[in-house]
């Protein structure tokens, strides 16, 4: 009876890996190896080994004009880092707020903020405001069009934390003489440090994967970020599908490595976030 | 006491924040939708902006592709993601590789997984019309097919919002007790019975949080379509976020943001009673 239940298992084992394997690894190593082809062999865009290996692929990529490799990602490393510094002490703060308050005006903070997580960019009036401002075709435009879309879901991820800290910590502190900012500096941001660690990574994911918001916000190829030379170059160079295979693998590298170091506090994250709200 | 500590100040910058950059915006498009405007100039022309909408057909059928898309994604991956996480939370051997690998293009930038499957696509070279050919199939094609090209889309939506919905079902199956299983086998109750009078009934709650983000993610779907076929062959995957950029593009600004606007009341419309519904529903079991 056991060995009947264990041949099963197996079977059902090797039936789901085959299955998940064709459909989510196959489109992966098909770029990966498409990428080392060359012009002809990856046009034909066939699942086989190249017959030479092309690595000098990832070089022309850096090189050809259109790909714009290296402006992008310093464009993209910036945009992301200033938006996850901005992103953190914004939500944390207002987080520490609304879960402490809990009165009428925190409530309908909450509200006004849970409002963001449904409702779509404007993205005329949006452009307007940031002309207005000389804010718009400025990296620092975006950022912050960036973090104010992604307020809604980081303050709920902080909000739900805060939750499980005592409030007789922050009693005793302001005992001790702390200010509201000695005490949420030194004592509530310290234990907040992992899903603080949670919201920096999902907002660089977030952040260095956003295409429309710098399509509209960021215009100009000085400015341009990595997803849209990606895009660009998918236009201008339709033809070499070896090299937008390489880019493609290029653009995606930074986040296949957060995934493979992150990767339970990124489900954990994204998935509690979603349930919670 | 609670105002002395907890200060205002706290939520200061970021109401500022989040005030000029979403929510000012937000309320301006209501006005701006209403005009025919240049960024610097406006002028006030009343519902004409959405007229236009309901009689162009071009414009019209934006509205159509967008509620096709939010409903089919959101039906299909409720429902598939479902299978996968059941089938993911038994002890199977590679159960934690194969649930990376199916969340894995969650991360991944969107445009780059456009670009892998209109490749993959390809109506004569294409990977997925090779395979088929291999057990005599002749495949469609898959993009350049203005009957099909939106269903093509909505494939790879599903294909790459699975994992992040089968995660959610993972989180709601583990927090299921597993004396609820025994006792329903020492009454008898077969595997079938477990996911009907358990495991269904225990999940609503994960189930409704992949419903609403589901269907609000399809309503504003952008990259992926934008991506794949930009809107085309002719306007027949045409979605409201393309034709907001598209009016944008030809400096058509007030008829951009109506599009904007018809968006947000599809979100106000569908999307927030559902919600409203599904919570209620959740809270009678």
């Amino acid at each position: 009876m056991k060995n009947i239940k264990k041949i099963r298992l197996t079977l059902a084992a090797v039936v789901a890996n085959i299955v998940v394997l064709s459909i989510y690894a196959v489109p992966f190593l098909f770029v990966l190896l498409n990428s080392f082809k060359d012009k002809r062999g990856a046009s034909q865009m066939k699942m086989s080994w190249p017959e030479v290996f092309h690595p000098e692929n990832y070089i022309d990529v850096a090189n050809t004009p259109g790909s714009n490799l290296f402006v992008a990602f310093k464009n993209s490393m910036i945009i992301t880092v200033m938006a996850v510094v901005l992103t953190i002490f914004l939500c944390s703060t207002v987080a520490f707020y609304i879960q402490r308050r809990n009165d009428r005006s925190s409530k309908i903070l909450n509200s006004l903020l849970m409002i963001g997580l449904m409702v779509p960019v404007a993205v005329m009036p949006t452009i307007w405001v940031l002309q207005a401002l000389n804010l718009y075709r400025l990296k620092l435009g975006l950022v912050f069009v960036q973090v104010a879309v992604g307020i809604p879901f980081s303050m709920m991820l902080f909000r739900s934390y805060i939750a499980t800290i005592p409030k007789e910590i922050d009693e005793a502190a302001i005992l001790d003489g702390c200010g509201t900012w000695r005490l949420f500096g030194n004592i509530i941001f310290p234990i907040l440090s992992p899903v603080t660690a949670t919201v920096i990574i999902l907002t660089a994911i977030n952040v260095f994967n956003d295409f429309a918001n710098a399509l509209y916000f960021l215009p100009g190829a000085g400015n341009a970020t990595v997803q849209l030379t990606l895009y660009n170059f998918m236009g201008a160079y339709s033809n070499k599908w070896n090299l937008l295979f390489a880019d493609i693998v290029i653009v995606c590298i930074p986040m296949v490595i957060l995934f493979l170091f992150f990767n339970k506090q990124i489900v954990s994250g994204m998935t509690g976030g979603a349930v919670k709200g | 006491m609670d105002k002395r500590i907890y200060s205002k100040w706290l939520v200061v910058p970021s109401v500022l924040v989040y005030g000029i950059f979403f929510l000012l915006p937000t309320l301006l498009s209501f006005f701006f939708s209403m005009t025919i405007w240049n960024l610097t100039e406006w002028h006030f022309t009343g519902f004409d902006n959405f007229l236009m909408f309901f009689r162009e057909p071009s414009l019209l059928i934006s509205i159509q592709n967008t509620l096709i898309y939010a409903v089919l994604t959101c039906v299909s991956k409720t429902i598939v993601a479902l299978l996968v996480a059941i089938m993911l939370a038994t002890k199977l051997p590679t159960r934690n590789f194969l649930r990376s690998m199916i969340f894995f293009p969650t991360i991944i930038s969107t445009v780059a997984v456009g670009i892998v499957f209109s490749s993959m696509m390809h109506p004569s070279r294409g990977l997925i019309n090779s395979a088929l050919a291999v057990i005599g199939i002749q495949g469609p094609d898959w993009l350049g097919n203005p009957n099909l090209a939106l269903y093509s889309v909505i494939l790879v939506d599903l294909w790459r919002g699975i994992g992040m919905a089968m995660m959610i079902y993972l989180a709601g199956i583990i927090a299921i007790p597993a004396e609820y299983g025994e006792a329903l086998a020492v009454d008898g109750g077969n595997a079938l019975d477990k996911f009907r009078h358990i495991t269904l009934p225990l999940l609503r709650s994960s189930m409704n949080s992949v419903i609403i983000l589901s269907f609000i993610g399809g309503l504003r779907s952008f990259d992926l379509i934008w991506a794949m076929t930009g809107g085309g062959p002719g306007f027949s995957t045409e979605i409201l976020s393309s034709l907001v950029y598209k009016q944008y593009i030809s400096g058509f600004y007030g008829l951009s943001t109506a599009g904007n606007i018809i968006m947000l009341a599809l979100v106000a419309l569908l999307a927030m009673p559902l919600q409203a519904w599904l919570t209620k529903r959740e809270v009678e079991l």
